[in-house]
């Protein structure tokens, strides 16, 4: 057995990924999916809700104001009083990823729809377009960018704050960085938790950025352009 | 005859500003009537009624007896083409998709949708390559020849225009104007059409309606409106220079037409040989056997076709112009300097070829009316007659 306090941080790290990399992948799986729950539960009902403000502009102040107000709450405050209803665990969490990714879902809807040149709806219309149609042949093909950049910002919080939902129970990457920080010399173990926690992260947010791009009307077309010159 | 009767079409906005205030017109088939007014006459709420992207507050509108306040509207206006002044194409669509929207929404089959694409892209000489671009790759001016496309790729036969041409430089403005006469002319669709522009108004309109706060002023032809102005509003609208331009007799083609040489199009290439050369003309008009215009067939067009095609449909010309029996002298001109022909038939409304205006004729009259006559009111058309004809030697 190696003596752990002479190793460096580095070595330290690299010997607690060997020993517990299962672990670390397991909670990185845990912690990944519940972000991924909150933040698809908001884009169920925050699509909607956004579409639904775009069309009856005297709702969107009252409930971006709303979802304003609960993106003031700080994350753990809102965990504790949420806990005190849905008790702990994976669920408290999975609720309060939810409430932090509805303002950013449900505003890039409605500024995704309400930016569409009107020409292109009123086009839409007098060609005899009912209005699901310019809903799902128009608007959202048109605003789908501006939607997933919503998503994308949506799941970049929900990481932070699943890190942090590691207090009432729910696991995930933040189990092993509240171990770290209770150990004598944790840094190593806090970094097996944060690191990982970082690049999911930086991961998410490229991809998704890859696919707003690619549903990016605008963008596509200079893409064809080039390809035809 | 199919008609579109509007009888006290009225738009009352909340606040209780009208809009539209009364409106009564009888649109015929086959019409090219322009709304004119200032800005908040009344003239885009007026068409806007008319496919119920706004609904009247009051009064009727029937199309051959049939109410259209009581249709739905989603069925009305996937059967009224709609062009507007913004294009307002799907930025996400291909151009074949932007055409075929109408028949997309009224499930057509691939196929047809297909077909028609095809079709309509040739109508406004676009290559076949565009209907796999997108908007953005096109012109403006493309751009509203798709804009036009769209609202009549299911056989829309009514058309409504808002100010379609307003966002565009003079010369395409103007090539599009020739275009979307011809396209109504050839199809015989009836346009609405809403301008500010009087100029364009004259040029394209058969009839038309000239709007102020909301009233209709004087509904009439071109030549009626400059001849006689309802009121001082309107005298002001057309302005004075126009006025003066019209009152010189204004000719019409049938006053100057020749008889043109004509061949029917069974006939083999040695007699339309012979015919040309012995009439020596260059240019035969090739009609069927009820004297109906088909096309042309010029020397070009048979050197070198000679050894492998014998007879006149194999290889005459179906693209002609023409102009319309009754139509004046200045459109024929403008045509024949515009396209640069060298001579424009004349047909009748049953599309026979009744006669023929050459350059040659058009020099004759410039000529007479400047020389011929020397009196100072006739001068005012020779002046103008004159511009023409240098044009004409310079073209």
């Amino acid at each position: 057995m190696q003596d752990m306090t002479q190793m460096s941080t580095t070595e330290q790290f690299l010997f607690y990924i060997q020993e517990n990399g299962w672990y670390v992948f397991n909670q990185f799986l845990d912690h990944f999916l519940i972000s991924i729950y909150g933040v698809l539960l908001a884009a169920l009902i925050g699509i909607p809700l956004g579409v639904l403000i775009s069309k009856y502009g005297k709702l969107s102040n009252v409930v971006i104001t709303l979802a304003n107000i609960i993106q003031t709450i700080p994350a753990l405050a809102l965990m504790a009083i949420l806990m005190l209803v849905l008790g702990l665990g994976k669920t408290t969490v999975i609720v309060t990823v939810f409430f932090y990714s509805l303002l950013p879902i449900i505003k890039n809807t409605y500024v995704g729809i309400t930016t569409i040149n009107k020409s292109v709806t009123d086009a839409g219309r007098g060609m005899g377009m009912t209005k699901i149609q310019v809903l799902y042949m128009v608007e959202l093909p048109l605003s789908l960018s501006v939607i997933i950049t919503g998503i994308r910002i949506a799941l970049v919080v929900a990481i932070g704050i699943t890190a942090i939902g590691a207090f009432i129970g729910a696991g995930g990457l933040g189990d092993i960085i509240i171990r770290g920080t209770n150990a004598t010399d944790g840094t190593a173990i806090i970094l097996a938790g944060a690191l990982p926690t970082a690049l999911m992260a930086i991961l998410s947010d490229i991809i998704l950025g890859i696919i707003e791009r690619r549903l990016d009307p605008v963008k596509r077309q200079q893409k064809r352009i080039s390809a035809t010159v | 005859m199919r008609m579109l009767k509007i009888e006290n079409l009225t738009k009352v906005y909340r606040g209780g500003k009208v809009a539209v205030d009364k409106l009564n017109l009888d649109i015929q088939e086959g019409e090219f009537i322009a709304f004119i007014g200032t800005s908040g006459s009344g003239k885009t709420t007026a068409l806007r009624m008319l496919n119920r992207m706004v609904e009247p507050s009051s009064g009727k509108m029937t199309l051959n007896g049939k109410d259209l306040t009581k249709m739905n509207a989603v069925t009305l206006r996937r059967s009224i083409g709609y062009v507007i002044q913004q294009i307002g194409l799907m930025p996400h669509m291909t151009i074949r998709d932007n055409i075929t929207l109408v028949p997309q929404l009224l499930k057509w089959s691939k196929e047809k949708k297909d077909e028609t694409a095809r079709r309509l892209i040739e109508l406004v000489n676009l290559p076949q390559s565009y209907l796999d671009y997108y908007p953005a790759q096109l012109s403006g001016g493309q751009q509203q020849r798709i804009g036009v496309l769209r609202a009549l790729a299911a056989n829309q036969d009514i058309i409504l225009m808002d100010e379609p041409f307003g966002a565009l430089d003079p010369i395409t403005r103007d090539t599009l104007q020739d275009l979307i006469k011809d396209i109504q002319q050839r199809l015989k669709k009836t346009i609405i059409f809403v301008t500010h522009d009087m100029d364009e108004a004259i040029k394209l309109a058969d009839r038309i309606a000239i709007m102020h706060e909301g009233k209709l002023i004087q509904f009439d032809t071109p030549d009626n409106i400059l001849a006689a102005p309802a009121n001082d509003f309107v005298k002001e609208f057309i302005g004075s220079h126009r006025l003066i331009q019209q009152k010189p007799n204004v000719k019409t083609v049938d006053e100057v037409m020749i008889k043109p040489i004509s061949i029917t199009i069974e006939k083999s290439l040695d007699e339309a040989i012979r015919l040309m050369v012995e009439k020596r003309v260059d240019t035969l008009f090739v009609t069927d056997g009820d004297n109906r215009l088909q096309g042309y067939l010029d020397v070009e067009s048979f050197t070198g076709a000679r050894k492998t095609k014998k007879s006149v449909s194999e290889c005459y010309e179906k693209e002609v112009f023409y102009v319309k029996t009754g139509s004046k002298l200045q459109d024929s001109v403008r045509r024949i300097l515009k396209r640069n022909l060298k001579n424009i038939p004349v047909v009748d409304e049953e599309h026979r070829l009744v006669g023929l205006v050459t350059r040659a004729n058009i020099v004759d009259i410039v000529y007479d009316t400047i020389w011929g006559d020397e009196e100072q009111e006739v001068s005012v058309e020779g002046q103008i007659g004159s511009e023409d004809l240098k044009e004409l030697i310079s073209g």
